[in-house]
């Protein structure tokens, strides 16, 4: 596989047993799993991980039955979900079910749909701007610290953040937010 | 159509964090853990007495065979031993 592979050839590499295959779909779905569960769920940092385990156990047990390969990130979503479900009901923890407001639950997976849609296009960009953004936004790290770290004078990190943002949002210029890109679905999920 | 603009973008691009490293290592080493675990099971399956040792404490059992005891590959090996 050359460059950054289509969800579909990291499933077509999973089921060949290519364990690269495998690093790079956990790799590539794990902020999206740990997201749902720590902030669409609320989940405590242990119940998360178990789900997040759950989650990935579940991913290679039944990739064989995934009807269609570039379904894999609904599919992954909607499992992710159940994982949360299943987890605060076997807590017994009937309160905080109640609490848990599905609605407000699925308007937040849907807003991580988005997000990671989003964060597939930096896959297209350069690997100082993929780093930049991500220090900066998903890290919190200060302008200072990004640039002690790249080597890069901190007074130009703001305005290397606004390219790179610019070359981010131009891959979605024109296209409708539910259409399909190569690794970014935002469509409903379904198990 | 979509209209991101840079504050959007950043908003969006934050809401998906890193999950922890050890997470998603463990994660990865699946497969490994699952031939590892095929290889308990023939053994457990072929000697009766390790079968014991095996199904009184699955969690030692894993450790033993070098595999961490994650709860998925607890339950995993559970059923596989009481099917």
């Amino acid at each position: 596989m050359e460059g950054t592979p289509s969800d579909a050839e990291l499933v077509a590499g999973c089921r060949n047993g290519d364990q690269k295959a495998w690093n790079e779909l956990v790799e590539r779905f794990s902020r999206y799993v740990y997201a749902i569960s720590t902030q669409a769920f609320r989940l405590s940092e242990h119940d998360a991980e178990d789900v997040f385990q759950e989650v990935f156990t579940r991913v290679y047990e039944r990739l064989p039955s995934l009807r269609s390969d570039d379904a894999i990130r609904p599919w992954i979503g909607q499992m992710t979900r159940n994982c949360c479900l299943d987890r605060i009901r076997a807590g017994g923890r009937e309160v905080v079910l109640e609490e848990v407001d599905e609605v407000e639950a699925n308007d937040e997976i849907a807003e991580l749909d988005e997000a990671f849609a989003v964060r597939q296009g930096l896959a297209n960009l350069t690997e100082e701007c993929r780093e930049v953004l991500d220090r900066f936004f998903c890290r919190d790290e200060s302008y200072r610290t990004i640039g002690d770290e790249l080597g890069i004078p901190p007074g130009t990190i703001a305005s290397r953040i606004s390219r790179c943002l610019d070359k981010l949002r131009a891959q979605f210029l024109g296209r409708d937010s539910n259409s399909d890109g190569r690794n970014a679905t935002t469509s409903p999920s379904t198990e | 159509m979509t209209a991101y603009n840079e504050e959007r973008l950043g908003e969006l691009l934050g809401r998906l964090p890193a999950a922890p490293a050890g997470w998603v290592a463990a994660a990865q080493q699946l497969p490994i853990a699952r031939a590892q675990l095929d290889t308990l099971v023939e053994r457990a399956e072929a000697d009766a007495a390790f079968r014991a040792t095996v199904v009184a404490d699955l969690e030692r059992a894993l450790l033993a065979a070098g595999v961490e005891p994650k709860p998925a590959l607890v339950d995993h090996l559970r059923k596989r031993l009481t099917a």
